[in-house]
């Protein structure tokens, strides 16, 4: 599958900005399943500095500098990526969770050192007795993690409520949980924090989802939106991603931007500015099949 | 000290190469035989704990003798009296703690015993050469985990202890530093275990304070014990100092000679804001906040009022991940946007490095003895306090098997307290996250002699000690240190946010007289001459500003209520009012007094009069009332500390004591209060006459003048318009009582030898630019200070200035005379409307001195709130 995707993030402030310093991650990943062919990244004003580089996770990072007197930032890229439809690895994948996260029980073999890194607790993200009570019933004894991570997509997609209203970015898990609602972010958040709490390696993913038009309306540009879901790591076939918001296995839909340890890692546009005041954002995602 | 004890102490000196534990019994073997009487009859060796004066037979260590018998000769009388004078010392230069959370305020004084600690120059060898050791170990720890990540890949670190810790800090993984050096200071906590063994108990590796107070102590001990300090050869601190300054000199990407360091805090109210202060101009290095810095072009620089300034090595006190919102803890006000890029790219330097807090862990310890011998080939020469880690699973089954015997801690930095929680509830933290927790044993401490009431008794010490990056890859140890001592420690680690504890001095003698040293260049430098001192930092220069408004506020408050109080005779008969009112208007107006003249029942009721008086001095409830202008004028003098000398912080700090504390249990009576006011004017005084007399006319001089002006024009317009509304305004005992508010009385007197007139006051004290108490003065200086301050952006007619010209033509252009005729034409007068004119204009002056200099732009953030 083949997408032009073009997102736009547009800033206006109430009162003019004399500099400010931002991290943008926003280049989709290569990874086995995924090429990125074309990848532009234009920022107006322009920059008085701008530096890329990989991040601790290996995700493209943008750093950049407005020095000038500003009062509205625009931040367009455009992208060419192309996904495979990956066949989705059998739930019937043997290892039982147990066992799995008896690997990334201390002494860890240097092979899984990269994935033990998500198994701890992150800024956002905070494992808990409740979570793992929560999980267990994905997760009965000698219940192949895979299969259990299926079921905790599942139950997750079934037990809370898509509310685009009821959280914020800043909601922490806590409240999500109390609530039973939230958004796509929230339901990655919640399912990586179940499987940490079990002791398996969880990662947060960001990107984009291809959203198809209802029955027989046409597509239309710019309503598509960031998106985010889960991986977990299974030893054989590697990390195996989740999407609780859609209850599916990402295949060929899902392009990958950033990975991290929760949201934290891989905000898409993060600046701190000298001014400003108050601020309205407009964000616009649009992925085209070709 | 006879030439057999001297030739002892040059015995001690020979290197020693035997264990510590040998080491503490050769101690004994030299001790003096005879114990001094008086001073230590109440001093006994505490049954299982290793005591630091007298050993196992009794006797004093040699180390100690020269000290106790000196001690001795002085007598108990002198010794009290050196005691005390130690006391008014720490007072006296401000030495002080900030104890959060404490409900008597901010700032609490440094406890300081008298007694030094002293310890053996050959034990103090063997440590030295340990703490090298293990600071050059946490060093290449810290390069390996923010770099290659070998030790975590070959199992000699567990990964956990990096992965799973809040303080590894992602975005600073892979930066290249100078000469790999990530501690630049660090330090240890010591306490030495009934056998004598020194053990470290815990790492600083974050943010190592303490050597501020340390030099603290020292200055203040070497002053009351000169003789034993100059007896003992006690080696000096500044070497110590000197050679952090020169490390840190040579960190800058610039030229040595060029480099700028700043030492960036968190504000005053960190804990340990006076050492940050302290140190700051001990160093020469400019105090600054976060919000004085700005990244430019990926360099950082500091915001002067003469434009931006680099900044080449960043002194750190702020915790690293408060370092930059923008890569690190988004929610910190406290840093720099753009820092960790700028670190990155190598335009600036930041010690200790970003990150520096992973090794702090108490988990490392487990660690340490492996992983010395595996990166320096060395066994570890100084033992950690034994220490089990719960990540790993043989260390947690022996923790909960005996969890009663340990003490449990948190492994990594966090807010949790594991003081409430009981022993089911632990274990059951711990079987559910075990990498959080740590048991230790319980530390021993050593004790050392301490001054009660006249004699020496012996107090459980830790010891503090410090070490600075020689640049070279190597580390200078401090000779001495930070002594804590506690009178109940109850098995747990001295902390100074804890009550009750105080801290000592720390010497180590030397058998022969040591070099001075002073922080001062070498006469054989090049030396640049500089004269400018105009980089002031703008929030700074707004300090300054509002200390001038404040210390005039106290003043003018101060002689408008004396006056009143003076005039204000409670035998008068009921009804008849004080000729006050101009006095009583200007205090309500500028809110010293609320509500005085809609309430004429005051005016009947003496008692009640006087109570309201006395309340506009001491009442620190109330708004405006002198005692909060003394406390505002005390918290803007610790925000300019680094800037103002010693005695201006002293001067401020008695006008705040004298008004805090009226006597105790004893009724106020209105002479007292006289005798107050008289006090704090001279307090005043005397911190207007050293700063007039010991600043240099640089911009924080011009500040605090601009300041002071400013706040006396209001005042003396206010007054002088109240005085024209007033319908007793031509009785020359009002006048008379104006003339002394504005300490005119003698000049009026001088000139005009009769009593005095509406026209001749007004000439004075509005008009007469002689006069430093005039209003005109006040413009004319405002004027004058206008003209020095650096151009504003854009040239164009700066707005302060435009008000400034308009209330000096006004000045210029009236008459005093006009006012000889009747008192129903005054309100329609020129000089009226000048007065009101003026007092209109001066807010909008300070507004617009504001906006130009001290413009602190919000900062606000994008990004973690959208997707």
């Amino acid at each position: 599958m083949n997408y032009h995707i073009t997102h736009r993030t547009l800033y206006e402030y109430a009162a003019p900005v004399s500099v400010s310093h931002h991290v943008a991650r926003l280049a989709p990943r290569v990874t086995p399943a995924q090429a990125c062919e074309n990848f532009s990244l234009s920022i107006f004003p322009e920059p008085a500095l701008r530096k890329e580089r990989t991040d601790y996770f290996g995700n493209q990072l943008c750093f950049f500098a407005i020095q000038e007197i500003h009062s509205r930032l625009e931040i367009i890229t455009r992208s060419r990526v192309a996904v495979s439809p990956r066949p989705p690895a059998p739930d019937e994948s043997p290892a039982p969770w147990e066992s799995v996260a008896g690997i990334f029980r201390d002494p860890v073999s240097p092979e899984v050192v990269e994935p033990y890194q998500f198994v701890f607790d992150s800024p956002q993200i905070r494992a808990s007795p409740a979570l793992a009570d929560y999980a267990r019933e994905s997760f009965t004894p000698e219940t192949p993690l895979l299969a259990g991570a299926r079921d905790l997509t599942r139950r997750i997609f079934t037990d809370f409520k898509f509310d685009p209203q009821a959280t914020t970015v800043a909601t922490p898990l806590e409240e999500v949980w109390a609530k039973r609602r939230g958004v796509c972010q929230d339901f990655a958040h919640l399912g990586i924090a179940c499987l940490r709490s079990l002791g398996l390696p969880a990662s947060y993913v960001s990107g984009y989802l291809r959203t198809r038009p209802p029955e027989g309306k046409p597509r239309l540009v710019g309503v598509d939106a960031s998106h985010a879901w889960f991986r977990v790591f299974c030893p054989g076939p590697g990390w195996v991603d989740f999407d609780p918001t859609n209850n599916v296995r990402p295949a060929g839909e899902h392009v990958i931007v950033a990975y991290g340890r929760d949201y934290g890692d891989v905000s898409p546009v993060a600046g701190i500015l000298t001014g400003g005041g108050e601020h309205a954002v407009k964000v616009s995602v649009d992925v085209a099949e070709i | 000290m006879s030439d057999a004890e001297n030739s002892q102490r040059g015995r001690e000196q020979t290197p020693m190469t035997q264990s510590q534990s040998q080491s503490a019994s050769d101690d004994t073997s030299f001790a003096k035989k005879a114990k001094p009487e008086r001073l230590l009859s109440g001093y006994h060796r505490s049954a299982g704990a290793f005591d630091e004066l007298l050993a196992a037979e009794g006797d004093i260590f040699p180390h100690y003798q020269k000290l106790v018998g000196e001690l001795e000769d002085f007598g108990p009388a002198e010794l009290t009296r050196r005691a005390e004078a130690s006391q008014r010392f720490v007072r006296e230069h401000g030495i002080t703690y900030n104890v959060y959370g404490d409900p008597r305020g901010l700032e609490r004084p440094w406890q300081l015993d008298p007694i030094p600690f002293v310890i053996a120059p050959a034990a103090w060898r063997e440590l030295e050469i340990g703490l090298v050791q293990r600071a050059v170990l946490l060093n290449r720890i810290l390069a390996d985990c923010y770099g290659a990540q070998e030790l975590i890949r070959s199992r000699w670190l567990s990964p956990a202890l990096v992965f799973g810790q809040p303080d590894f800090l992602r975005p600073c993984h892979g930066i290249r530093l100078p000469g790999d050096t990530f501690l630049h200071f660090y330090a240890a906590d010591l306490s030495r275990s009934p056998d004598g063994r020194w053990w470290v108990v815990s790492d600083r590796t974050q943010i190592p304070t303490g050597a501020g107070y340390a030099l603290a102590n020292r200055l203040v001990t070497s002053r009351i014990l000169p003789e034993p300090f100059r007896d003992n050869h006690v080696h000096r601190l500044a070497g110590f100092f000197l050679a952090a300054q020169t490390a840190l000199a040579q960190l800058a990407p610039r030229q040595a000679d060029k480099a700028r360091v700043v030492l960036l805090t968190p504000g005053p109210h960190n804990e340990t804001y006076f050492e940050q202060a302290y140190l700051a101009r001990y160093l020469g290095y400019t105090l600054v906040e976060g919000q004085d810095l700005t990244v430019r072009d990926n360099h950082v620089f500091l915001k002067t009022l003469s434009g931006l300034e680099r900044a080449d090595v960043i002194l750190r006190r702020v915790d690293d991940d408060f370092c930059d919102p923008l890569e690190l803890r988004n929610d910190s006000i406290l840093g720099v946007p753009g820092l960790v890029e700028a670190v990155r790219a190598g335009n600036v330097v930041v010690a200790n490095a970003l990150g520096s807090g992973l090794v702090q862990s108490p988990a490392f310890m487990s660690f340490l003895p492996g992983l010395c011998e595996h990166l320096l080939g060395e066994k570890l020469k100084l033992p950690s306090v034994a220490t089990w880690w719960c990540g790993q699973t043989p260390a947690r089954e022996h923790v909960l098997r005996h969890l009663d015997r340990f003490v449990v801690r948190p492994a990594f930095r966090t807010h949790q307290s594991l003081a409430e929680v009981g022993p089911d509830e632990l274990r059951r933290r711990i079987e559910f996250d075990p990498d959080l927790f740590v048991a230790q044993e319980r530390v021993e401490l050593s004790t050392a002699p301490a001054w009660d009431q006249g004699s020496l008794v012996p107090q459980p010490v830790s010891l503090r000690v410090f070490l600075v990056a020689d640049g070279q890859g190597g580390y200078c140890v401090m000779p001495g240190g930070l002594t804590r001592v506690s009178p109940d420690t109850d098995g747990k680690f001295i902390s100074m946010q804890r009550g009750g504890s105080s801290s000592k001095d720390t010497w180590i003698p030397s058998a022969t007289p040591v070099q001075e040293l002073t922080l001062l260049h070498g006469a054989n430098q090049n030396v640049e001459l500089r004269r400018t001192g105009n980089n002031l930092p703008s929030r700074l220069a707004d300090n300054f500003f509002w200390l001038g408004r404040y210390s005039e506020r106290a003043d003018a408050t101060s002689r408008l209520l004396r006056s009143a109080l003076l005039r204000f005779n409670p035998e008068r008969a009921g009804g008849s009012r004080p000729l006050l009112a101009p006095l009583l208007q200007t205090l309500e107006t500028q809110g010293q007094l609320t509500g005085i003249s809609a309430r004429p029942e005051l005016w009947a009721n003496a008692e009640a009069f006087e109570a309201e008086l006395l309340a506009a001095i001491f009442d620190a409830e109330r708004a405006g009332s002198l005692r909060q202008t003394a406390e505002q004028l005390q918290r803007l003098a610790m925000l300019v500390r680094d800037r103002t000398s010693n005695d201006m912080w002293r001067v401020l700090s008695q006008i705040d004591d004298r008004l805090a504390a009226p006597p105790a249990r004893q009724v106020m009576l209105a002479g007292d209060a006289v005798g107050v006011l008289n006090q704090t004017l001279l307090g005043l005084a005397a911190f207007h006459g050293l700063a007039r007399e010991n600043m240099t006319r640089a911009q924080a001089w011009r500040f605090l003048d601009m300041g002071l002006r400013l706040e006396r024009a209001v005042y003396l317009c206010t007054l002088l318009d109240a005085t024209l509304r007033s319908s007793d305004a031509e009785n020359p005992s009002l006048l008379e009582a104006i003339l002394e508010v504005v300490d005119c009385s003698i000049t009026f007197r001088s000139r005009y030898n009769l009593l005095p007139t509406i026209p001749a006051v007004f000439d004075l004290v509005l008009l007469d630019d002689k006069n430093p108490r005039s209003v005109l003065f006040q413009i004319k200086q405002l004027v004058k200070h206008f003209d020095k301050l650096p151009k504003e952006r854009g040239d164009s007619a700066s707005p302060g200035k435009t008000i400034l010209a308009g209330c000096l033509s006004r000045l210029e252009k009236t008459d005093a005379r006009e006012l000889a005729g009747p008192p129903e034409k005054w309100p329609e007068s020129i000089v009226a409307a000048t007065v009101r004119q003026t007092l209109r204009a001066l807010p909008q002056l300070s507004d617009a001195i504001a906006a130009s200099y001290f413009a602190h732009s919000a900062i606000s953030r994008t990004g973690r709130g959208e997707v």
